[in-house]
C-alpha cells in the first residue's frame, strides 16, 4: 500500500474513476486538493461561481453519461453550489460534488467558512458523507462514484476536513464497491415483461410516454426497435426529448403544459400507456384524477418509489430502462411465430391513421408568424433548419425552455440539456460549457431568455477561458417572458415585477468578453445572424429583439385536466 | 390507520436525520420514533409508528428503503406482533390517595421506582392502549411529569 497524503489520494482515486475533467472554484478548504489536482493530468476549468461548477459538471455529465465533478471550498463555496446541486437531483444526474470542510477540531466551532454542507444537502442529494478519518477517505469517495453512477442516478456530496487533506494515510487497493444496504435493482421480472408484451399487443390505442429514464440508461435504439416494430407513438417528456429521434413519423413531440396537442389527446384516450423511465411529473399528468383514466398504465422504471407515487399503475416493471425494452424486444422476437403481425397491424391503424394524424393536422404545433417582427419561435425553427436537428442545445429556463422543447426535433439522445424538475434559470450557459468540455467537437448552442442569461452570465468568463465556441442564442423579450405570461392569464395582464427593461447591450457585453455579439431586430436578419455565428470559430451571443408579448401555446393552466389545453 | 415500521439502518452519525428529514420533507407523519443499537454494533434499529392511507404508507415504505443507509423495511403491522412502550409518570400521591395508586399500579403490573413525600414516580410497560389506559385513569389523582418512550415491536413467531 503506497504512503500519500490526503490530496493526492484524492487525485489518485479520481484517476481511477477516469475523471478527464473537473469544475470548481479554489478557497482555503481546497488549497490541498488544488495543490495535488496541478500535477494531474485532470483538466481544472476554474469557473467564475460555484453555482456554474455544478451546472457545468451537470452538463458534462448529461451529454457523456459519466459522472460529473466538481470542486468546491467550504462555507459560501458549498453553499452557491446547492442550486446546482438540488438541480442534478430532480433530473437524476450523476455528480460527484466534494467540497472542502474546516478542519475536524474546528467542526462545529462556528469557524470561519464553517458551513453543515452535508445537513444543508441531505434533502438534494442523492447520499452525502463527512468524511472522519483518514482510513474513510478513499473508500468513502469510491462509494460516492459507485453510488452516484448505479440505479437511479444523482449527486452524491463528500465534505473533506481540510487536515485529512494532508494527512498521511496507506492507499488501499481498488476492490469493487460492495454496500449491503444499497443494491439497485436492474432486472426486470421476466412475467411482468410477459404480461406487459401482451397487453401492448391487445391494445386498440397504445402509446408510449418516454421520460429521462431512457437517455440515462442508454435506451433510445431499443426504445426505436420496440416503437417501429409495433407501430407505437412515441411522446417524450421535457427530459425524454431525444429519446425517441424527433422527426420520426411516429414520434407526437413532447406532452404536458406545454405538450402538443396530439400528445396530450393520444394520452388522454390511450387504452395502454408505455410509461418509461418517467415519474409522471405534474407538469405532464395536470389534475391527477382526470389523467389517464381509461388506460391500462405500463410503468418501467428503476426508482419503485416513482411507481403508483402520482398515478396508478397496472402494471410495475421495475428495472433499468434498458434492460426491460430489451427484454420486451427479445419477448417478441421469442413470440414471432405466434403473434399475428397483420392483426396487430390492422388493430392499431385507425388509431395511428385516422384518429391521432387528425389531432396533428386539425391543431399542430404553430404560432402567428410576422413579416418583420421576431418571432422567437421562429429564431428556434431557423436553428433547428441550420444544425438539421443535431446540436447540442442547453436552455435557460421559462419561454425559452419550452419553445425549444417543442420547435427544435432532437434526433439524438444525450443533445438536449435543460433543468427539467427544478426549473433553474441561469442553468444553460453553464451547462453549455460543461457539454462543451466534454464533446470539444460538436456544435453547442444555449438557447436563452434575457432574464435567464444574466442570472449566470459571468460564466461567458469562463468559457473565454477554457476555448469554449458555445453559441448562446437571446430571445430577448425584455420580460421575464414565463411569469409575464402567466400574469397576462391569469392575473389580469398586471405586470408585477416582470418588465425588465434595462439589461446590458448584449452586443456590447459579448465584445467586452472577447467573444462576438450580433443583434437581429427584424425576422430577415435571424437566419444571416445564426449563420455568422455559426461560421464563427469564437463564442457568440446572440441578440434577438422578439416579439414582447409572445406566449407559449398550447397551454394546460396549473391544475386542469390534459384535455384542458390553451391553444394559440 | 396506523403502522409501526420497523427500520434496520448502519449505525452511522447522520442517520436518523435522514430519516426525520425524509418525513419533514414529504409531510408524512411521525407519531412515535424508538432508536438503539442492535445485537450487532454497526446496525441500528429503529422502530416508528406513522399513520396514512395505504398510497401513503407505501411510498413511506419505499422512500425509507431508498435511503441508502437503510438495511430494511418491515411494516410489522402487517403481521401478528407484539408491542410495547414504557412510561415514567409522577403522580400526586398524599395520606388518602396513596393506597388507591399502589392498588392501580399492582393491577397494571407497574413498579413504583422513587417515592416522595407527596408523589410516587411510577414505571408501566405495555402496548400503547394500556400505557394511555393508565394514564387516563391517574389523571384524576395529579400527574406532575410523565415521559414516554415511544413504541418499539417485533414480530410473533420464530424469525427466518
Amino acid at each position: 500500500m503506497a504512503k500519500m497524503n490526503g490530496s493526492q489520494a484524492v487525485v489518485k482515486c479520481l484517476l481511477e474513476e477516469e475523471v478527464s475533467t473537473i469544475f470548481g472554484y479554489p478557497g482555503g478548504a481546497v488549497l490541498d486538493l488544488y495543490d495535488a489536482l496541478m500535477d494531474a493530468p485532470i483538466k481544472n476549468v476554474l469557473v467564475r461561481h460555484e453555482q456554474g461548477a455544478i451546472h457545468a459538471a451537470d452538463g458534462f455529465a448529461r451529454t457523456t453519461g459519466k459522472v460529473g465533478v466538481a470542486l468546491l471550498t467550504s462555507g459560501p463555496g458549498a453553499t452557491n453550489g446547492v442550486t446546482g446541486i438540488a438541480t442534478a437531483h430532480a433530473d437524476s444526474i450523476p455528480l460527484v460534488v466534494i467540497t472542502g470542510q474546516v478542519s475536524r477540531n474546528l467542526i462545529g466551532n462556528d469557524a470561519f467558512q464553517e458551513v453543515d454542507i452535508v445537513g444543508i444537502t441531505r434533502p438534494c442529494t442523492k447520499h452525502n458523507y463527512l468524511v472522519t478519518s483518514r482510513d474513510d477517505l478513499v473508500p468513502t469517495l469510491r462509494e460516492a462514484f459507485h453510488i452516484a453512477a448505479s440505479g437511479r442516478p444523482g449527486p452524491v456530496l463528500v465534505d473533506i476536513p481540510k487536515d485529512l487533506q494532508t494527512a498521511i494515510l496507506n492507499y488501499p487497493e481498488r476492490t469493487p464497491v460492495q454496500m449491503k444496504s444499497y443494491q439497485p435493482h436492474y432486472e426486470p421480472h421476466r412475467g411482468q415483461i410477459a404480461k406487459a408484451c401482451k397487453q401492448i399487443l391487445k391494445a386498440k390505442r397504445p402509446v408510449i410516454c418516454a421520460g429521462g429514464g431512457v437517455i440515462s440508461s442508454d435506451a433510445s435504439e431499443d426504445l426505436v426497435q420496440l416503437a417501429e416494430r409495433l407501430h407505437l407513438p412515441v411522446t417524450m417528456t421535457l427530459m425524454g426529448l431525444g429519446a425517441f429521434p424527433g422527426m420520426n413519423p411516429l414520434s407526437l413531440g413532447m406532452l404536458g403544459m406545454h405538450g402538443t396537442y396530439a400528445a396530450n389527446m393520444a394520452m388522454a384516450n390511450a387504452d395502454v400507456i408505455i410509461a418509461i423511465g418517467t415519474r409522471f411529473a405534474d407538469r405532464i399528468t395536470g389534475r391527477l384524477d382526470s389523467f389517464a383514466k381509461e388506460a391500462n398504465v405500463i410503468h418501467i422504471d428503476i426508482d419503485p418509489t416513482s411507481i403508483s407515487k402520482n398515478v396508478r399503475v397496472d402494471t410495475p416493471i421495475v428495472a433499468d430502462c434498458k434492460m426491460a425494452l430489451t427484454a420486451m424486444n427479445a419477448w417478441l422476437d421469442q413470440e414471432e411465430q405466434n403473434i399475428d403481425w397483420r392483426e396487430q397491424a390492422a388493430s392499431v391503424e385507425a388509431w395511428l391513421i385516422k384518429t391521432i394524424r387528425d389531432w396533428q393536422l386539425s391543431h399542430p404545433l404553430t404560432y402567428k408568424d410576422d413579416r418583420t417582427i421576431i418571432k422567437p419561435q421562429y429564431v428556434v425553427q431557423v436553428l433547428e433548419k441550420l444544425t438539421g436537428g443535431n446540436a447540442i442545445i442547453t436552455t435557460e429556463v421559462g419561454q425559452n425552455q419550452m419553445w425549444t422543447a417543442q420547435f427544435y426535433r432532437f434526433n439524438h439522445p444525450r443533445h438536449f440539456v435543460s433543468s427539467g424538475g427544478l426549473g433553474t434559470m441561469g442553468f444553460g450557459l453553464p451547462a453549455a460549457i460543461g457539454a462543451q468540455m466534454a464533446n470539444p467537437g460538436k456544435l453547442v448552442i444555449d438557447i436563452a431568455g434575457d432574464g435567464s442569461i444574466q442570472m449566470n452570465i459571468q460564466e461567458l468568463a469562463t468559457a473565454q477561458q477554457q476555448g469554449c465556441r458555445v453559441k448562446v442564442a437571446i430571445l430577448n423579450n425584455r420580460y421575464l417572458g414565463m411569469v409575464r405570461q402567466w400574469q397576462e392569464l391569469f392575473y389580469n395582464r398586471r405586470y408585477s415585477s416582470t418588465p425588465m427593461e434595462v439589461a446590458p447591450d448584449f452586443v456590447q457585453l459579448a465584445k467586452a468578453y472577447g467573444a462576438v455579439g450580433l443583434r437581429a431586430t427584424k425576422r430577415s436578419e435571424v437566419e444571416p445572424v445564426i449563420k455568422e455565428a455559426l461560421a464563427t470559430d469564437n463564442l457568440v451571443l446572440m441578440d434577438f429583439v422578439v416579439e414582447r408579448e409572445e406566449g407559449v401555446y398550447p397551454m394546460i393552466p396549473a391544475g386542469k385536466s390534459t384535455t384542458e389545453m390553451l391553444l394559440v | 390507520m396506523k403502522h409501526t415500521i420497523s427500520v434496520l439502518l448502519r449505525n452511522k452519525p447522520g442517520v436518523l436525520s435522514r430519516v426525520t428529514g425524509l418525513f419533514s420533507g414529504r409531510g408524512y407523519n411521525i407519531e412515535s420514533l424508538c432508536v438503539a443499537v442492535t445485537m450487532d454494533p454497526e446496525i441500528s434499529c429503529l422502530t416508528l409508528v406513522s399513520n396514512g392511507d395505504p398510497p401513503i404508507i407505501e411510498q413511506i415504505t419505499k422512500q425509507l428503503n431508498k435511503l441508502i443507509d437503510v438495511l430494511k423495511v418491515t411494516d410489522i403491522s402487517e403481521q401478528e406482533y407484539v408491542e410495547r412502550e414504557m412510561v415514567l409518570v409522577r403522580v400526586n400521591a398524599n395520606a388518602n390517595t396513596r393506597a388507591e395508586v399502589l392498588r392501580i399500579v399492582d393491577i397494571f403490573r407497574g413498579k413504583v421506582v422513587d417515592v416522595a413525600t407527596r408523589s410516587y414516580a411510577l414505571e408501566i410497560t405495555g402496548s400503547a392502549s394500556k400505557i394511555q389506559a393508565v394514564i387516563d385513569i391517574l389523571r384524576p389523582f395529579g400527574i406532575q411529569e410523565l415521559v414516554r418512550t415511544g413504541i418499539i415491536a417485533m414480530a410473533r413467531g420464530s424469525k427466518k
